[in-house]
Formats: C-alpha cells, sequence, structure tokens
C-alpha cells in the first residue's frame, strides 16, 4: 500500500479509542516470535517515547500549541503503552537489552545504507560501531552472569563480535557534537532518519538507566552506567545532526511523518498477523497526527506542508540481517574518531578525548573485564568447545 | 490453549537459523584475536572490592515493644542472639504470606484453566491455602511474643521475597499454564518445609521449647504440602507424556 503523507486522511484524532483493556494485549512469545519482530517492538516504543518528549518539551516553550499538544500527546502515550506492554514479563531486562542493541545495529544499518547525505551516513556508521560493540559486551555478560547465549534473543541474524571498543568510545563532548543537515537543502529521508535514530538512541539510553540499578551484580551495575554513558554521547551525537533552525511546528510535522514512515516500514516486513496488524492500525492513527498537525503547522508558520513534506515515503527500513555491510563497516572504519564535528584516525584523537577518557577509566574498564577473553559460541561459553565442533 | 510441551516454531536454538549461524560461526572465528585479554582485571577483582566494603542488606529491626520483656521466653532468649530467631521468624512469617497469594493466584487459574487443571486436586489446594493462613498467624502471635515486630521486613524475609519474584511471575502470567505454575508452588513448597524445619531447631536450641511445639504442627502440615505437590507434580508430567 503507497502513502500519501500530503492526502491521507488516516484516523481522524476523535476516532483514535482506547481501554484498558485495548492497551494491554497478549505480549509475544520471546522464544517464538522472529527476532525482529521484537526488534520493530522495541523501535517503535522508541519512536512513541521521542513523540512524547519531543511534545512536552514543545509544550513547555510554546504556550500556543499547549492544547494541540495535549490533544495529540495523550494518542502516543496510548500508542506507546500498547507497544511497550507487547514485551513479555519472561524476557529479562538484560534479554531486553539484548534486543535493543539488535535494534541499535540492524535499524542504524540499514539507515546507513539508505542516507542519501555522505556525512549523516558517516555518523550513523560511526554510531553503529560503537552499539556493535555494546552487543558483544551485554553478551559476554548474559552468558557470564546468567549462563545464557544471547543469540537465543538475537536468532543467527547478527554477529555478537568486537567492535569500536566501549573502553575507547568515551569522549569529551566536544567530539560528540556533529555537523546538522540543512533543513532547506536536505533530502526529507535525511531528516526521517535523523528522527528514528535519534529517538532510537535516547530511549535505550533511558532503558539503561531505568534498568541499571535492577542489577544486583557489581559488574552488570558498572557496565550498565559505563554503556548508558556512551548511550548519552550518542543522543548528544544524532541529536546535533538535525537542523536546529526548524521552527517547531516544523519539528512537530517532521516528528509525525517519522512515526508515519516508522510504522508503515514495520507494517511492510511484519509477518505476525496480530502485530501487523497493530502496526496498520497505528500507521492510521499517525496518518490522523499528520493531517491534524499539518493544519497546526500552516497557522503557526504560515506556510504549506508541502515545503517540508514529501507527498511519497521513501523506501521503507529494511528489518533485515545487515552482516554483510556490519563487517565491511568495521573492517574498513573500526579505527575511527572524532575530532569535533569530524572524523579522524585514532592517531589523531584530541588529547581532550584521550584525557577524558583516561580519567574515566582509571579504576579499570567494566566493559573490557566482562568479555575479557569471551567469545559467542553456540549455547554459550560453558558450551563453546562442543558447540563449535558439531558447527563445524 | 496448547499444552506447554507442544512443538512449534520455537526459534531460540540454533539449529533453527543453521546457515545464520554458520555465518556467525565465521565472523566470530575471524576475529578471535580480538578475544585476547585487553585487560589484567578480572571478573572476580571487580567483585572482590563490593565484597570486601559492602553494608549488610539491611538489620534485624530492633523489638519494638518491651511488654514481652519479662516473659520467660525472652528472659531465656537474654544474652544470646535473639536477632536470629526474629529474623528467621520474619522471613518465614513474609514467605506464609506470599504463599498465601501463590495460592489464591493458582487456584483462580485453576478455576479458569479447567481443561489442564483435570488432576489438580482443587480441595487440597484449597486447604494448603488456608494452612499457609493458619501458619501466617501462628509465626505473627510467635513474634509478639517476643516483643519483636511482625509487620516489619527481615533480612531473611527481604531474602526470600527476591527469591520469590519469579514463582509469583510464573503464576501469574496467563501464558503459563497450570502445570507451569504448580512447578513455582512446588519450588515454594521445597523451601517452606526446610524453612519450618530450620526454625523449629533454632526454637528449640534458644530454648523456645513451646513455640518449636506450635510450630511442629505447622512442619507436619507443610509436609503433606510437598508430598502432594511433588505427586502432583510428577503425575501431571506423566500424564502430559501420555504414560
Amino acid at each position: 500500500m503507497a502513502v500519501n503523507l500530503l492526502k491521507d486522511k488516516g484516523t481522524p484524532l476523535d476516532r483514535q479509542h482506547f481501554t484498558w483493556k485495548d492497551l494491554v494485549h497478549p505480549p509475544i512469545s520471546k522464544m517464538n516470535v522472529d527476532a525482529f519482530t521484537r526488534v520493530r517492538i522495541i523501535l517503535m516504543n522508541g519512536i512513541e517515547s521521542e513523540a512524547l518528549r519531543f511534545q512536552h518539551s514543545c509544550a513547555r516553550m510554546n504556550k500556543g500549541l499547549q492544547v494541540p499538544l495535549a490533544q495529540v500527546r495523550r494518542k502516543e502515550q496510548h500508542q506507546q503503552t500498547l507497544v511497550n506492554w507487547l514485551l513479555p514479563a519472561d524476557q529479562s531486562p538484560l534479554e531486553t537489552t539484548i534486543g535493543y542493541e539488535q535494534v541499535a545495529i540492524e535499524v542504524t544499518a540499514s539507515l546507513a545504507q539508505n542516507e542519501p547525505d555522505p556525512y549523516v551516513a558517516q555518523v550513523l556508521r560511526f554510531g553503529l560501531l560503537e552499539d556493535f560493540d555494546h552487543l558483544y559486551r551485554y553478551s559476554a555478560l548474559l552468558d557470564r552472569l546468567q549462563g545464557i547465549d544471547a543469540n537465543t534473543i538475537t536468532q543467527g541474524y547478527t554477529d555478537i563480535v568486537p567492535g569500536r571498543p566501549t573502553v575507547d568510545e568515551h569522549r569529551a563532548p566536544e567530539d560528540d557534537l556533529r555537523e546538522h543537515y540543512n533543513k532547506q537543502t536536505a533530502q526529507p529521508l535525511t531528516k526521517l532518519n535523523a528522527l528514528t535514530i535519534m529517538a532510537g538512541e535516547h530511549q535505550t539510553h533511558d532503558y539503561y538507566m531505568h534498568y541499571g540499578p535492577w542489577f544486583a551484580d557489581p559488574v552488570a551495575r558498572q557496565l550498565y552506567a559505563e554503556i548508558a554513558s556512551i548511550e548519552e554521547q550518542h543522543v548528544t551525537q544524532y541529536e546535533s545532526i538535525i537542523d536546529p533552525t526548524e521552527s517547531w511546528a516544523e519539528k512537530w510535522l517532521l516528528h509525525e511523518a517519522t512515526e508515519v514512515y516508522n510504522y508503515y516500514s514495520c507494517m511492510t516486513h511484519e509477518e505476525h498477523p496480530r502485530i501487523k496488524a497493530i502496526w496498520e492500525r497505528f500507521l492510521d492513527y499517525e496518518l490522523g497526527h499528520l493531517q491534524f498537525v499539518m493544519e497546526v503547522f500552516k497557522q503557526a508558520d504560515r506556510r504549506d506542508p508541502a515545503e517540508v513534506l514529501p507527498a511519497s515515503l521513501p523506501e521503507p527500513i529494511a528489518y533485515k540481517s545487515h552482516r554483510e555491510f556490519v563487517r565491511q563497516v568495521l573492517n574498513d572504519e573500526v579505527n575511527l574518531r572524532a575530532d569535533g564535528t569530524r572524523f579522524v584516525d585514532k592517531s589523531r584523537e584530541p588529547e581532550r578525548s584521550l584525557t577524558y577518557r583516561q580519567q574515566l577509566n582509571a579504576d579499570g574498564s567494566p566493559s573490557n573485564t566482562v568479555a575479557a577473553g569471551w567469545q559467542w559460541a553456540p549455547g554459550g561459553e560453558l558450551a563453546a568447545r562442543r558447540g563449535i565442533k558439531e558447527a563445524a | 490453549m496448547k499444552p506447554p510441551s507442544s512443538m512449534g516454531m520455537n526459534r531460540t536454538g540454533v539449529d533453527m537459523s543453521p546457515d545464520l549461524v554458520e555465518e556467525m560461526i565465521r565472523g566470530t572465528q575471524a576475529v578471535a584475536m580480538a578475544r585476547e585479554a585487553t585487560t589484567t582485571k578480572t571478573l572476580s577483582d571487580y567483585r572482590s572490592a563490593y565484597l570486601q566494603d559492602a553494608e549488610p542488606i539491611g538489620t534485624v529491626p530492633m523489638p519494638g515493644t518491651l511488654k514481652g520483656a519479662a516473659k520467660a521466653g525472652v528472659q531465656k532468649l537474654m544474652g544470646r542472639h535473639a536477632e536470629v530467631l526474629i529474623d528467621k521468624l520474619g522471613a518465614r512469617l513474609a514467605f506464609e504470606r506470599t504463599g498465601i497469594r501463590l495460592y489464591d493466584a493458582l487456584l483462580a487459574k485453576c478455576m479458569i484453566r479447567t481443561d489442564e487443571a483435570g488432576d489438580v486436586p482443587l480441595d487440597d489446594l484449597r486447604q494448603f491455602r488456608d494452612a499457609e493462613a493458619r501458619h501466617m498467624a501462628l509465626v505473627w502471635d510467635a513474634m509478639r511474643e517476643l516483643g519483636a515486630d511482625p509487620t516489619a521486613v527481615t533480612p531473611m524475609a527481604d531474602t526470600n521475597a527476591v527469591a520469590s519474584i519469579g514463582l509469583m511471575q510464573i503464576i501469574s502470567d496467563p501464558r503459563m499454564s497450570v502445570s507451569q505454575s504448580i512447578h513455582a508452588i512446588h519450588v515454594a513448597e521445597l523451601a517452606d518445609h526446610d524453612g519450618w524445619e530450620l526454625l523449629i531447631k533454632l526454637a528449640g536450641q534458644l530454648g523456645q521449647d513451646d513455640m518449636a511445639d506450635r510450630f511442629k504442627s505447622a512442619l507436619t502440615e507443610e509436609e503433606r504440602h510437598l508430598t502432594t505437590i511433588r505427586r502432583l507434580t510428577e503425575r501431571i508430567c506423566l500424564t502430559e507424556a501420555g504414560v
């Protein structure tokens, strides 16, 4: 089904209803569901979470927009609830974390390959290699703390090997900022990609901040503290690629378009019938929001939404294994570091980041320690010899 | 609902995606160099500092009332580690209280999922639930006799609460079957039974003979719970296996 962002009416706001029962659908099966269904659920929770975060910020700065923002935001909050509550109770916070990192790898890889702006694509690849390493570190933790193989969550789609070492990802704040796209010249897909990745990374940061204290083990607590700090850097990076001169109404419009694009992408790939129906329903809801916000935009900015939005959507996000692309990026760019907004070889990394990192790692590196000598093997480290032998 | 052991599209194992996993293994071996240890600090090193410096998870509450201090049982505890008994009493009390909720949830599930609960002796479960309630009252009164506060969370009660989180997660999850929920009750009853044995021994050693005698009646009932649930677990499993 083709979507026309400017014309499709979707479900009008006043016909978007929920009940408590409707908000709490039966969750997915951790064991039986395809990993990409979990990936989509996690990402869409992040997209809705960003919708709320943005709309609250906007309300705090724009008295005149508070009523329409409150109206749309209530729907977004209920949508986020329905989506996030699809995760099952038997999926532990650490297993869910593995899912979060799979999102960060496979979704970022898809965005990076489709991104038309070479610099933004480079930024995405830079972040990709760091989240790739997080999957490896958390997988080591899951194996060494609980004896669980992370591949029971990732299902073979995603390599579990080191990326840019987490210990080297800690940078001075100045080296996390990037150049922003130009709102006048950037292609719509660049704007959608930027909002998508920012939403995903922000919810990842919030998730680790929420669940870090849930762990009893000191190494787990330190690892969550360390990787949450990197996710904060990633939020800093990704929000800085967005043109800060866009008006509030323009940003709202783009947020709604991003939600449409993401639900459309989910709907396109989803094979789980019950979950697909949710994506279809919420695609219609978001089209309804977009129509509503287009009117707000016309009044607030006195501009035509067609100046900002394309009529048709770009190719959907590719929910599939991007193993070869990730390996290529790993091979080519693992030694890149940041110098301000530029990417440089690690031999030219600024002193400020080296000093910052040295200080943070002074008492040791939890990410190094947790994975020291660890290698993924079917069934986990304890079964390594047997699993590799069987697979050979 | 399908029986829990029915075959289906479980995707967690490597045999479900042999080609993908083969690629993963190839990729893992290609970067095997990276697994050379990059740090001299071990996981044990990390944990040891915290283990050495850790504060206790909590302390046993001081008796809140001195009214009972003159009683014979309290006198016998003078100069001995009364806090150990109070801690274990608090643990038993909390466990019994949670046990009532576990049985309530299990009974509710069995009442709805009658197709799965054919082998489950519901009257026995109701009796067990009521017994847990009596045991709770028994421990409550025993704590009051010692001047201890039965509403407080003692460290061992907290330990039991942490250990029990998974049990309630199983029984309260609608997707978990009756037999999976019975497994959770089985685990609870195993711990409960041994908890009572230990408590009786401790109370007796600390001169609380009356208390220990009263607790023995609870242990007799707990033995019946455990035996019944153990046999039920076995029967359900064999029925599912068609033998």
